[in-house]
């Protein structure tokens, strides 16, 4: 946000905050050593909000659960924003000094009245007014978010609601004060900050708009650069939809489970002309490809660096050594450029970091000895004798502030594509359990006595409509397709909202359900709402009456 | 500019006196790390640095000058003055007895270092008489307060009881559980905050238990072995340790330890991998990180497996 796309505060401050906001996020059950930092903080008397269509595990600990229906997270930040700037709490200091378009915003917040929020939201006026004095009166509060927020077609705008409570209260740039995205996979950071996104190289430089970083990556590399974006993932399948992507090269990544509209993508990709996968395990991508690279796992078998959501660079290390014919991504990615007519030579990863180095200033202080002496070190970090910055835009505070303000962004509620109607009652959100991890192909490894397979789950109230109990089957229908699930019944769901993984997708393919409805701007689709049919299956004419 | 901020104010620094030697250490230490930080070892089995102390297993006791009894340095905060004995012939004796105690009673076989402190303050077990027969399993769990049975004249009363396996990930060996509360801590407050384990029982029949002594998958477990870290005695023990163990293919000294970052989400958990030929057998944090401080989920400490599951099996198995 702000330039950089990283999580502005450290673990160490969300120990040390007073109230934290957990907005479309169970790190309870899906960051569970995150949570750990802010159960600490709760044992010091911290206060903590969930907002989540689901009453989760992290639910259970929080002052106030704010259960809001799926999709109306806009709707409630507003409404917060309003009880915060009718309240005459806003941080005036902060936002005359830091920030820019606070008037606009003001204005267009008026219309989030509690009434309104409450009869969009689902949660009532008061835990809302709570929430947001909270908020507002606290020394230090941090706000994260998760895919509840970004699996979404508004994404970006859901973020920006966020970023704005945070501008209105000065919760943002001070030690224990911060916005963060807790990230899902283990260097979904480290990806984005080496260039792995369509729109930056190494260190979220852009070379399309700036003259010196295009000339600096083409001296580097002794290859001019095309000042073009590239595609993210859903402009790939649309390009594969409408011909313009003819081959795919897909490394680590199981697109053929974890893509929602599944038939849709496995039409897709079947239909292309050549796809290599590399992976370590046989995938059902992988079992759709050309060709296979059998690669080694990144964090056991090989060396390296990952980021995480504190923005801290760490090393990974190999320990084991990899199956028969795998090799390393690094290996296999060179020597396909040698047979390109490229050659890279045999770099180590610490060969390779140090270009990285080079040419990102924010890790160019890392060298790997000093990852080692610290166990890891925060971005930005620009020389060996920098310490890494625990948190980020500190420049805001700064007197006169450094750099350009932090703009407010009006966004308007807009609900989910697809909503509850009289064909498709329910709605379906989708989301991780604890002990298993994405589609599965590697908590698919090991079974736990927590292990219990697909289920669809609903409130014991839509059981009881349905007919329905505990691992009884029910067939459930989207436009786009249909599975067959055990039900379980929770408690902790609302009558209307169902819940889905897509853990175990060999068994159930819960993503032929979800809608491809996606965000322009981030690329993100809509997994976390789509409206579905239930219906009981019953004993089939065979079985014994 | 430079974002480090150091929340705490600088420490003054307390003079005491340990085995006749004076050393300084920051207001506000135990006895035990004051001792520990200038080069003074003291045995302790309770006591590990990421749980709040709790002053059972009494191995730690030194002596104090002006205390009547014999304090657990591992709680004990220094003062300025304090006069320290941690190897005196009062110190001695009493660990001679501690240690005496819980190896006649307890099977401390796979306790790291304990053998060399049995040698060294001369514990002898065996002089309470032939260890009583194991009790059936499931019988010390039911044991009531009040209800404590006598074992025969002339045998020392043991713990011994069969291993719990009752999951894939990691058994209980309670035979060899010396009641010091660190997975009862960990469980807790002190880190996992799930509380599916405490103390039952009273005297020699208090023992770790789940909720009614149910079996772990019934418990309110989450499997993210933050207890088998802490344990100091292997009475929880990884099941793939436990395994290698009792096919005597378990070898420490063939064994490497590499740090690396967990595979799964993104809070970037370092990981330590105890690999044997080739293979992971057990995963381990390291207590002074600052993102873990030695703990895990069911996916770090456990999720591994996929990586070595070199045959085909029931799930996806590895190219190459």
């Amino acid at each position: 946000m702000f330039g950089a796309g990283g999580g502005t505060s450290s673990y160490r401050e969300v120990e040390e905050t007073d109230v934290v906001f957990l907005w479309g996020a169970n790190a309870r059950e899906n960051h569970p050593i995150f949570f750990h930092h802010v159960l600490k903080a709760i044992h010091r008397g911290a206060r903590l909000f969930v907002m989540d269509p689901r009453r989760t595990a992290s639910a259970q600990w929080a002052e106030a659960w704010l259960g809001l229906n799926v999709g109306t997270d806009i709707a409630l930040a507003n409404a917060m924003a309003r009880v915060i700037i009718h309240a005459g709490l806003v941080n005036r200091a902060f936002i005359d000094r830091a920030t820019s378009g606070y008037a606009a915003y003001a204005a267009a917040v008026e219309r989030y009245t509690l009434a309104y929020a409450e009869k969009e939201t689902g949660v009532p006026a008061d835990v809302i007014e709570r929430a947001a004095l909270a908020l507002a009166r606290a020394d230090r509060a941090v706000i994260c978010w998760t895919l509840g927020i970004t699996e979404h077609h508004n994404a970006v705008d859901n973020v920006l609601s966020l970023i704005n409570l945070a501008l209105l209260t000065g919760h943002v740039g001070r030690w224990g004060s911060g916005l963060n995205p807790l990230r899902g996979q283990n260097n979904v950071q480290g990806g984005g900050d080496m260039g792995a996104i369509p729109n930056r190289l190494a260190g979220f430089q852009d070379w399309t708009r700036d003259e010196a970083v295009r000339h600096k990556f083409e001296q580097a590399w002794g290859v001019p650069l095309k000042p073009e974006y590239g595609r993210n993932l859903t402009e790939m399948f649309h390009g594969m939809e409408h011909g313009e992507v003819r081959a795919v090269y897909v490394i680590g990544e199981n697109p053929a489970q974890s893509e929602a509209d599944q038939h849709r993508t496995e039409r897709l990709l079947t239909g292309l002309d050549h796809l290599v996968v590399q992976d370590i395990l046989l995938t059902r991508t992988a079992e759709l490809a050309s060709v296979v690279l059998p690669a080694s796992s990144s964090w056991c078998e090989s060396e390296g660096t990952v980021t995480n959501s504190e923005r801290r660079v760490q090393r990974v290390r190999q320990a084991l050594e990899p199956p028969g014919d795998a090799r390393d991504d690094r290996w296999i990615i060179g020597e396909i450029a040698r047979r390109m007519g490229r050659d890279w030579g045999n770099p180590s990863a610490e060969d390779v970091w140090n270009e990285v180095r080079s040419l990102a200033p924010m890790v160019a202080g890392m060298s790997y000895a000093r990852l080692e002496q610290h166990g890891g070190l925060h971005w930005p970090c620009y020389d060996e004798s920098h310490p890494g910055e625990e948190f980020l835009h500190a420049r805001l505070w700064a007197e006169p502030r450094v750099g350009p303000p932090a703009p407010f962004s009006v966004v308007e509620h807009d609900p989910p594509v697809e909503r509850p109607d009289a064909e498709y009652p329910f709605q379906l959100t989708t989301g991780r359990r604890l002990d298993a991890y994405n589609t599965g192909v590697q908590t698919g490894g090991f079974t736990s006595p927590l292990t219990r397979g697909e289920t669809c789950d609903m409130s014991p109230e839509d059981g009881a409509r349905l007919g329905v109990g505990d691992g009884d089957l029910v067939q459930v229908t989207s436009r786009r397709g249909t599975v067959v699930a055990p039900v379980r019944l929770d408690r902790n769901l609302r009558a209307g909202l169902v819940f889905m993984t897509f853990h175990y997708q060999d068994q159930v393919r819960t993503n032929v359900l979800t809608i491809d409805a996606t965000d322009p701007k981030s690329g993100t689709a809509e997994f976390k709402a789509c409206a579905v049919r239930i219906e009981p299956v019953r004993a089939t004419a065979g079985a014994v009456a | 500019m430079t974002a480090f901020v150091s929340l705490e104010p600088p420490r003054r620094m307390v003079e005491i006196s340990v085995d006749g030697k004076s050393i300084r250490a920051p207001e506000g230490s135990t006895i035990y790390q004051a001792c520990r930080q200038t080069g003074t070892e003291i045995p302790t089995l309770c006591y590990l640095s990421t749980l709040h102390p709790v002053n059972v297993c009494r191995v730690c006791v030194v002596e104090v000058e002006g205390s009547r009894v014999l304090v657990p340095s591992c709680s004990r905060k220094i003062e300025p003055g304090m006069v320290v004995k941690t190897d005196s012939e009062r110190v001695r004796h009493s660990r001679k007895m501690v240690l005496e105690f819980l190896d006649s009673s307890t099977d401390l076989s796979t306790t790291p270092e304990v053998a060399g402190w049995i040698e060294a303050y001369g514990a002898e077990a065996d002089r309470y008489g032939p260890p009583a027969p194991p009790a059936p399993a499931g019988r010390r769990d039911g044991l009531q307060p009040g209800h404590h049975e006598l074992v025969e004249p002339g045998v020392r009363a043991t713990v011994a009881q069969p291993t719990k396996v009752d999951n894939d990930l990691y058994i209980r060996d309670y035979g060899k559980c010396i009641l010091c509360y660190k997975c009862v801590e960990a469980c807790g407050t002190d880190a996992q905050n799930t509380f599916a384990l405490t103390v039952a029982g009273r005297g020699f029949d208090a023992r770790i238990s789940t909720e009614f002594a149910v079996e772990l998958p019934k418990s309110a477990c989450v499997y993210c072995g933050n207890c088998i870290a802490v344990c100091p005695t292997g009475a929880l023990m990884f099941k793939s340790e436990h395994d290698r163990r009792a096919a005597g293919t378990w070898d420490e000294s063939a064994q490497t330890v590499t740090q690396t970052v967990c595979p799964y989400c993104g809070v970037g958990c370092n990981l330590e991998l105890h690999v044997q030929d080739n293979e992971i057998v057990k995963v381990t944090s390291p207590l002074d990180h600052e993102v873990t401080f030695g703990n895990l989920c069911i996916k770090g400490r456990f999720g591994w497996r996929y990586v070595q599951n070199r045959e085909a099996g029931s799930n996806r198995g590895r190219t190459g």
